[in-house]
């Protein structure tokens, strides 16, 4: 499919919508001084599927949080349209991994209508109608009114997504939000996922640590180097009306394995 | 080589479910007796018929209306003092004064703990105080309270507040540390911070917890009331619950004493079995938050 000027422009692909720019991020534990990332950048373009890749301990979570603002830079700076993230806020909704993010004291409906209300974006009739909307995007309608204990985990996962869009937040921050599903869920869940993108064109981050998530889900990739994080490469997923789909999808995957598996290799051979 | 044994040994097969429509719950119905002998009421009320048979029983073999009346004596001398009027004005005496107590303990709870929660300081003062005044009785400071407020309500108050202040705060506190980061952090993505925060993402996440607190509150409460009322009840003369089994001590009246307790035990069921079970049910039940 060629692409023009007028189709870039139609997505809003023409500037940057996050731009992160040599951002080291440390935590402290009880005795150490950890650092997660060293010097990462990267931009994030409007209705872009950017994916953040890498083993356990690349800081991926970590960095979505930064982006979040939940976690200060110790150096480089975080823009979001032009401004620098300072605190959390609900124009960057999070989703994250456990199913407790959810409260268990308000029911589905509730729950997507909390944030709407208490950050004050929409009122009454309004937020209502806003809630109901998207709960039937993701096909939960029949159960607006359940508590989420009442619900499987899959279902939970589609109702904090809910939440998170009903907000319309400039981007969306998914922290593995499928990892603690079954396969069969979670296949199911990426391809719900995308075609709520197909409807809405939202900006998101995904985190995920698999390789096969990140290709199904990703319009692009970020590969990180683990110990600390670092960018190992940035990557183009593949279109998904391309043809020969699953013959490209397997040859990008075996090349991110590889490398993945040469720092594996490196890191083994340097120990030994 | 093993798998091929493994795997041609047995063939294929395929089954053709019908739809679940068609043959409706597969369920075994339970026997009448099981379905009255789950009833939990009906089991409790099995023993507590059996313990008023066995008092009345004695009661009777004894015969001595100064040490244990039968139960039957006891239950009219309850009606009685129903019907005369003095049981219930005493009954309310105690109910006021414990609410006024019970209420002022709780918000200073709420106070202490919400400064504990966003300071650091209040966490230190919270953590110094629990861990002071938690251990001390609250009957222990009924003579202090006397001496500073006098033969007054406020004497009380202060006691009952003591006893529910301490257990309160600690269990909200608690309630609070342990609500999960996830949770912190979407209060947090919504842009809430302070009372907001603490009001609708820390309360009701630690609601099981400051349930908890409000219910050993209350028993504590309840007991410290009694307990001192039947001391500050004969300095004053005019007093609750407490007074009124002092008193019908005082002229032997013993049937009016244990109508006395038998109306203590009556409320402490109400409040517990009543009032904090319709709350449970209709919060941390409901919400698959009980433990």
């Amino acid at each position: 499919m060629a692409t023009t000027a007028a189709d870039l422009s139609d997505l809003g692909l023409t500037k940057p919508l996050l731009s992160v720019s040599g951002v080291t991020l440390q935590y402290k534990t009880r005795d150490h001084q950890v650092t997660a990332t060293y010097r990462v950048g990267f931009e994030v373009y409007p209705s872009e599927r950017y994916v953040i890749l890498g083993p356990s301990g690349c800081g991926k979570s970590t960095l979505l949080k930064a982006v979040g603002g939940y976690i200060t830079p110790t150096e480089g700076t975080i823009r979001l349209g032009g401004a620098i993230v300072r605190q959390p806020g609900a124009d960057r909704m999070m989703v994250f991994q456990e199913f407790d993010q959810l409260m268990p004291w308000k029911t589905v409906k509730q729950n997507v209508k909390f944030p709407l209300i208490s950050s004050g974006t929409l009122r009454g009739d309004a937020a209502e109608e806003r809630a109901l909307a998207y709960i039937e995007k993701v096909n939960l309608t029949k159960f607006a009114d359940n508590y989420p204990h009442t619900l499987s985990g899959g279902m939970k996962q589609r109702v904090a997504i809910a939440r998170a869009m009903a907000m319309e937040p400039a981007i969306l921050l998914m922290d593995e939000p499928f990892a603690a599903l079954d396969a069969l869920t979670r296949r199911k869940m990426q391809d719900e996922l995308l075609e709520l993108w197909d409807e809405t064109r939202f900006t998101m981050i995904f985190v995920t640590h698999s390789i096969v998530e990140a290709l199904r889900v990703g319009s692009r990739i970020l590969l990180l180097s683990p110990h600390p994080g670092q960018v190992k490469a940035e990557l183009n997923s593949i279109e998904r009306d391309a043809p020969d789909r699953e013959e490209a999808i397997r040859t990008l995957e075996s090349r991110i394995h590889e490398m993945l598996f040469a720092d594996k290799v490196e890191a083994e051979g340097a120990h030994g | 080589m093993a798998d091929t044994l493994l795997t041609t040994r047995r063939p294929e097969r395929s089954g053709s479910p019908i739809d679940a429509a068609k043959f409706g719950i597969v369920e075994k119905p339970l026997s009448g007796w099981e379905n009255v002998w789950n009833q939990t009421w009906l089991r409790k009320l099995l023993i507590l018929i059996g313990l008023a048979l066995i008092w009345e029983i004695y009661g009777r073999v004894t015969n001595n209306q100064l040490i244990l009346p039968p139960f039957s004596d006891t239950i009219v001398a309850f009606f009685a003092s129903i019907a005369d009027g003095e049981l219930p004005v005493r009954v309310w005496a105690s109910i006021k004064i414990l609410s006024l107590g019970y209420a002022m303990g709780v918000v200073l709870a709420g106070v202490l703990t919400t400064l504990a929660i966003t300071t650091r300081f209040g966490n230190d003062l919270l953590e110094t105080l629990t861990s002071m005044f938690n251990p001390l009785p609250a009957i222990a400071l009924l003579p202090l309270a006397l001496l500073w407020f006098g033969l007054k309500p406020m004497s009380l108050a202060i006691v009952l507040i003591h006893s529910v202040l301490w257990p309160v705060a600690l269990n909200t506190h608690s309630g609070f540390v342990a609500v999960s980061t996830t949770l912190r952090m979407v209060g947090r993505n919504y842009g809430l911070r302070g009372i907001g925060y603490v009001a609708l993402i820390l309360i009701p996440a630690a609601f099981p917890s400051i349930l908890a607190g409000l219910k050993i509150g209350w028993a504590f409460a309840w007991r410290t009331l009694i307990a001192a009322e039947l001391v500050f009840g004969v300095t004053t003369g005019g007093g609750g619950l407490g007074w009124f089994i002092v008193q019908n001590k005082n002229v032997l009246n013993i049937p009016y004493v244990f109508a006395g307790l038998f109306t203590v035990i009556l409320i402490g069921l109400f409040v517990e079995n009543v009032i904090f079970r319709t709350i449970e049910q209709r919060t941390i039940r409901r919400w698959g938050m009980a433990s």
